[in-house]
């Protein structure tokens, strides 16, 4: 790939990147004076939560992975295509959503107040719950669906001719498919919701029901309090790094799956109930994704004509940190595309990204204004959340291409920007397309460390739409979150498009 | 001016080969063996793509041993992967006139016409590799090393997927490049009559063990016990 030299350094950026921080906030943590009652109510919070979020996802998910790996209706496909969408959806517009639907003026209490039915009430637990099951609903949905879509053919046929009743082929074919994925999907979302921000600051909050990434923002933004937030910030890294250890040991499917789009044809589910049952959960589930999402767009078309001054600039913002997060990335991963690199990415999992921000917070403090450096820092910590995920998709075709041709450049002698610039890039265009793409709109979507460092002036979008909601300005917000939703698409749709046009065979 | 493999042992996992031989200049010599034997290793470690444990590699004296693949007077075509399949004839000739940036110089655009003239590819500079036949690919490769204008040339049985007719024509245009430019050429084919069409004299290897280059009509005339088996004589 590119010459060692470039990698070393691509390595030893991302290494700063880790323990400089980390070192800051441990520094900073030796004043701390110890756990306050609020501190053991925010772990307490962090770990239920997410345990719930992580079970409800996936006891929700198996019945729908069953019935989309054993139906075929029309339409099958852009729903499993659909269930990737989440993971691009920036919080704050799928909160706004489910706030429409669920929230207290939203479409279901219109529904059931005039029934004389209670109110639903969406802050707290529950909905915090609600917001995480929306977000990891379909990722677990897809990690089963791959399971059940792996069990050979042959299975099922071999069990329609021994005459296996319903309660024998869950026995037999598919409670051992599912005994060995669902742990790794239920430690995947756990790990996922451990670092949980933007939801809890929009749902959740008060003291019965913040995250310790909350606390920690709460720490900086509201007391100063760096020493605590530093504290909070540790046991937040020690957290994550254990449940990131055992779900690495127990995730054995990746998430990119392919081939989704197909169903198994099986001979023991014809008739009319397994029909309706699964056909129920199919309508459900689509309702339950996809309403919010409707709402938002809905919603927003009012607003997005009326939109003020400070929301263009803040947009304008967001682009300028997305675009700035996808170079930087992009520039760690071509080089890293190995797989020490990718072990080494994967710091971009275990590491809260207020945590980081902290850190830097703490290490610009001396020489600069560490708010003036909101965009830059945001930016910074974005690409390095993404780079996880972006080795993932660069790395396999990476050392493809390296088996191919390393001979061939080593016989031609190719430097290394020759080897960057004539293969590297052509031959990798569409994973990355696909990678910028997915660095872009995670980025344009982010309400986490910005919220952090932020003066008005320097807001991103998504952090505008929250505060217009926190002054109950729901119409701009609802146009906000709607412009925040275009970009976020637009934006992965712009490069994944590029990286596909004019792709040399 | 020869090339010389000064007591090589090279190690590949378990497999040992063992060489101590010299290929004079602007000769054409075959490398034969069994499936396995060490022919493709005996290549890899005169073109630095294998760090042998011991001995040296040199030509015209030099020691080459310790240079990398990119850097070494040799150039080698392999069974496949000889060019890159994204880029244009012309592109690829001009990646491996200007390895360090892929940019063409003045004169390059000449030079590599020149080239695709000399292997029968004229006007073929603006294709890709996908849009042409297995025969006019072979070609494109043949120019890829011929541009590189290094003095040894490894084959490494880049013939093998062509039809018979195809092969030999392949081998003949080889024979006749080879003589009019002074090149030193190490031919690997596991074909023996490869061997007798194309080279002067032939490089026995087996079981790791390299022997010195013989006259191939003197060497297929009376194989050595090894050979024979091998040529299904028994």
């Amino acid at each position: 790939m590119a010459p060692r030299a470039v990698s070393i350094i691509a390595a030893l950026s991302v290494i700063g990147l880790v323990i400089g921080p980390v070192t800051a906030v441990v520094l900073r943590a030796e004043a701390f004076s110890g756990f306050r009652p609020a501190d053991w109510q925010a772990l307490r919070f962090t770990l239920v939560q997410a345990t719930l979020s992580a079970l409800l996802s996936v006891v929700f998910a198996v019945p729908l992975a069953r019935a989309l790996a054993r139906r075929a209706f029309i339409g099958r496909g852009l729903l499993v295509a659909l269930l990737g969408a989440p993971f691009i959806l920036p919080v704050i517009v799928a909160v706004l959503g489910l706030l429409a639907v669920f929230g207290q003026t939203g479409v279901l209490n219109r529904v059931l107040s005039p029934l004389g039915l209670p109110e639903l009430q969406i802050y707290g637990l529950h909905g915090v719950l609600m917001a995480h099951v929306f977000f990891n609903l379909p990722l677990a949905t897809r990690l089963i669906l791959q399971g059940w879509l792996a069990i050979p053919a042959e299975q099922f046929r071999l069990a329609a001719t021994l005459g296996m009743g319903r309660g024998a082929m869950w026995r037999c074919v598919e409670w051992p498919m599912l005994r060995r994925i669902v742990p790794g999907a239920f430690a995947v979302i756990f790990v996922i919701c451990l670092s949980s921000f933007a939801v809890a600051l929009t749902l959740g909050g008060g003291p019965r029901a913040t995250t310790l990434e909350l606390a920690i923002y709460q720490s900086m933004r509201f007391d100063f309090d760096l020493a605590r937030a530093a504290v909070l910030g540790l046991v937040q890294i020690g957290l994550a790094l254990c449940a990131g250890l055992i779900a690495l040991r127990m995730t054995s499917v990746p998430v990119a799956a392919k081939g989704l789009d197909r169903h198994a044809p099986r001979w023991d589910m014809t008739g009319r109930v397994m029909v309706l049952v699964d056909g129920a959960w199919i309508v459900l589930a689509a309702l339950f994704l996809l309403t919010p999402l409707a709402m938002v767009v809905l919603n927003g078309v009012a607003g997005l004509f009326d939109l003020g001054a400070s929301v263009w600039q803040s947009a304008g913002h967001s682009i300028l940190v997305a675009l700035g997060s996808t170079a930087l990335c992009l520039l760690w991963a071509l080089p890293l595309a190995t797989r020490w690199g990718e072990w080494l990415g994967l710091s971009g999992i275990a590491l809260s990204p207020l945590v980081l921000g902290i850190g830097l917070f703490l290490i610009v403090q001396p020489f600069a204004n560490p708010f003036e450096l909101a965009l830059y820092v945001t930016a910074t910590v974005n690409a390095f959340v993404s780079l996880p995920f972006v080795l993932r998709i660069l790395r396999p075709e990476a050392e493809t291409l390296r088996a191919e041709y390393g001979r061939l450049r080593g016989a031609l002698g190719l430097s290394g920007w020759a080897w960057l610039w004539w293969v590297l890039v052509p031959r990798l265009k569409r994973p990355l397309g696909f990678a910028a793409g997915l660095t872009a709109a995670l980025s344009m979507g982010d309400l986490g460390v910005i919220a952090l460092f932020a003066d008005p002036d320097r807001a991103t979008l998504p952090l505008k739409v929250y505060q217009l909601m926190g002054a109950y300005r729901m119409e701009q917000a609802a146009g906000g979150a709607l412009l925040l939703l275009m970009l976020s698409l637009g934006m992965f749709w712009l490069f994944d498009r590029g990286g596909r046009v004019g792709t040399a065979s | 001016m020869a090339l010389h493999l000064d007591a090589i042992l090279a190690r590949a996992g378990e497999f040992e080969l063992a060489a101590d031989l010299t290929v004079p200049e602007a000769d054409r010599v075959a490398v034969v063996g069994a499936s396995g034997s060490g022919k493709s290793t005996l290549l890899d470690v005169v073109a630095g793509f294998r760090l042998p444990e011991r001995g040296t590699v040199r030509w015209a004296g030099r020691d080459i041993t310790r240079l990398p693949p990119g850097a070494r007077p040799v150039s080698i075509l392999f069974q496949d992967t000889n060019l890159f399949p994204h880029l244009t004839i012309r592109q690829n000739l001009s990646l491996a006139l200007n390895p360090a940036t892929g940019r063409q110089r003045p004169g390059d655009a000449e030079r590599i016409d020149a080239v695709l003239e000399r292997v029968g590819l004229s006007g073929f500079g603006g294709r890709y590799l996908s849009e042409m036949s297995g025969g006019q690919q072979s070609r494109a490769a043949l120019a890829r090393v011929l541009i590189q204008a290094r003095p040894v040339l490894l084959l490494d049985e880049p013939f093998a997927a062509l039809g018979p007719a195809l092969k030999d024509q392949m081998l003949d245009l080889v024979a006749e490049i080879a003589e009019a430019e002074g090149l030193t050429v190490l031919l690997v084919s596991h074909d023996p009559d490869d061997a007798k069409r194309f080279a002067r004299m032939v490089i026995v290897v087996e079981e790791g063990q390299v022997t010195a280059p013989r006259d191939t009509e003197a060497l297929f005339d009376d194989p050595p016990p090894g050979l024979r088996a091998y040529l299904g004589g028994g």
